[in-house]
């Protein structure tokens, strides 16, 4: 499945029901992480889950793995899989994800709480592109967000 | 007789919709709405009285002035202090906690002294004190509560030592709705000549304070969860304490005289409020307070109690809930976990539904860590929170369980 029969899946889905229902189908089918990978290393901060991105460089293109302890974050992860998955550094930096999310009809049904969930993740996917085309003092814009 | 139904009416963005849905709004805890008589003060003060206080001598300055340090007799009875000198402005609880332990903290903590804390305060009553401990080389100590969240008065006693020099304690947690016996724990740590701090964000909302009854030595409490503006806070401190206290910042409105030499400090409270205060915030938080002070809180307590009997019954009707904090001394706050369902999931539909839960570790991460998790849901009611609040908070979270039951 490529990223536009996604935004065509979920377009077509007009309630927020069944749009979760979705993301939960898709998070499904992503495999669970055993515990060393669930590692401090990989966990994203800012999300009110737990998150765990794990970055893999192959020749010139990047891939992720991502899972998280809640259904429908595992949803979201996939999506952002499917977005990022096999693409070059360059390319990743290029996406812009709020667009994609909006055409999906998803960002509306994602609060603005989960949505910087959602942003972490993708921050730190572009951090590792970053990395990976070697470009120095770059920090991640992950913000941590306070429960109180 | 109290009546949530007319104090619901008072707080105009309850009656607006969520997702189309009635707002049922389940946050107080971490904040609560505000009264519609907050918002025309807020108004007033800008619009009619407004001017920086205790500078300038024209008519605009002295008016407010006079409404500011209204607000502080205003906060003084609130807490029944026994000075209005003995309250003052801060940003917040966390604020306030911060100014005790950077004056008399590092002033009186050294190597060997021990700071006493329950396993049940949030971070700024946590976080705070471990820093403050770090520069004077003195050492927590927790005590722990019971498997249900009751405080436990042997475990308190047997980590009470000569060496504990301040006592840090939530007066409720914001967690388990813990209520603290801060009377007792006030006249036990006086007798061991320890300082008590009280944390009374949570139990301000729900029960009243009297500083004077609890013997407390500083206590602090935050406006935002009392039904007043953001950015305000309340600290009280016992007058002889704060007068010996070294100032916290330093700026205009805490001198007494400045040279170019040297400056003295003004006494308590403008020693503490160095800089332009929180001017419109203080006195908005004033009527806030007196919005809530024109109830009986013994009402409030009363109908509170029948509340927390309903909300506790119906969620245990939900099959796989439990629920954390279940002490004899409670208020309204119910942290729960659904078996096989992430609390963030939960939250997911619950806000769909109109229904507004808090979902994390609530500023409370090493609790809701040795309580085995590492995120909860939590529930918690304000004076405005009536039966079909519950009712329909609990119709949403059974459809939020059905949602995942029926897609797992």
């Amino acid at each position: 499945m490529n990223i536009e029969d996604l935004i065509d899946d979920f377009s077509f889905l007009d309630n927020w029901e069944d749009k979760y229902k979705y993301l939960i189908e898709l998070g499904n089918q992503l495999p669970h992480f055993v515990d060393s990978q669930k590692i401090e290393q990989w966990k994203i901060s800012g999300c009110q889950s737990q998150v765990w991105i794990i970055p893999h460089f192959s020749s010139s293109l990047l891939s992720f793995q991502g899972d998280s302890d809640a259904i429908i974050v595992r949803g979201i992860i996939a999506v952002v899989l499917e977005i990022f998955n096999d693409k070059s550094a360059q390319e990743i930096l290029d996406i812009d994800v709020e667009e994609i999310f909006d055409r999906m009809g998803l960002r509306e049904h994602i609060t603005p709480n989960r949505r910087s969930g959602m942003l972490a993740m993708v921050d730190k996917i572009k951090f590792y592109a970053r990395q990976s085309l070697g470009e120095k003092n770059e920090y991640s814009r992950v913000s941590g967000q306070e429960d109180l | 007789m109290f009546d949530a139904h007319i104090v619901r009416k008072d707080f105009p963005i309850l009656n607006r919709l969520i997702e189309g849905k009635k707002n049922i709004y389940m946050d107080t805890a971490a904040s609560a709405q505000k009264p519609y008589v907050l918002l025309k003060r807020l108004e007033k003060a800008y619009l009619e009285e407004y001017a920086n206080v205790h500078r300038g001598s024209y008519w605009l300055s002295e008016i407010a002035t006079e409404n500011y340090e209204k607000a502080r007799h205003v906060a003084a009875k609130f807490i029944n202090s026994e000075s209005p000198d003995s309250i003052i402005f801060t940003r917040s609880a966390t604020e306030g906690i911060n100014l005790v332990a950077a004056t008399y903290g590092l002033a009186n903590l050294h190597e060997g002294d021990e700071i006493l804390l329950s396993r049940a305060e949030h971070h700024a009553n946590l976080v705070t004190w471990q820093q403050t401990a770090l520069k004077t080389g003195a050492k927590i100590v927790y005590f722990d509560l019971d498997d249900c969240g009751n405080f436990v008065w042997d475990n308190f006693i047997s980590t009470l030592s000569s060496r504990t020099k301040i006592v840090a304690v939530t007066a409720m947690s914001n967690v388990l709705g813990t209520i603290f016996p801060v009377e007792r724990i006030c006249k036990e740590a006086h007798n061991i000549g320890a300082k008590v701090l009280i944390d009374a964000c949570q139990f301000a909302v729900h029960k009243k304070i009297d500083v004077q009854k609890f013997d407390c030595d500083f206590l602090a409490f935050s406006g935002h969860k009392v039904y007043g503006p953001t950015g305000i806070g309340v600290l009280y401190g016992k007058y002889d304490l704060l007068k010996e206290l070294p100032p916290y910042q330093y700026g205009g409105d805490m001198i007494e005289h400045v040279s170019y030499e040297k400056t003295t400090f003004a006494l308590p409270p403008a020693r503490f409020e160095a800089g332009t205060p929180a001017i419109v915030q203080a006195i908005g938080l004033s009527a806030s307070l007196e919005y809530i002070m024109q109830f009986d809180f013994d009402d409030i307590e009363k109908y509170e109690a029948e509340l927390i009997d309903y909300t506790t019954k119906h969620l245990l009707d939900i099959q796989g809930l439990k629920i954390l904090g279940t002490a004899k001394e409670k208020g309204g706050v119910f942290s729960f976990a659904i078996d096989g369902i992430h609390p963030q999931d939960l939250a997911f539909i619950l806000a769909k539904e109109g229904v507004a839960i808090r979902t994390g570790h609530f500023c409370a991460q090493p609790l809701v860590n040795i309580l085995g998790y590492s995120s909860l849901a939590r529930a918690s009611l304000g004076i405005y929170t009536t039966k079909e609040d519950i009712d329909d908070f609990i119709v949403a979270l059974q459809k939020a369980k059905n949602f995942f039951t029926n897609e797992m």
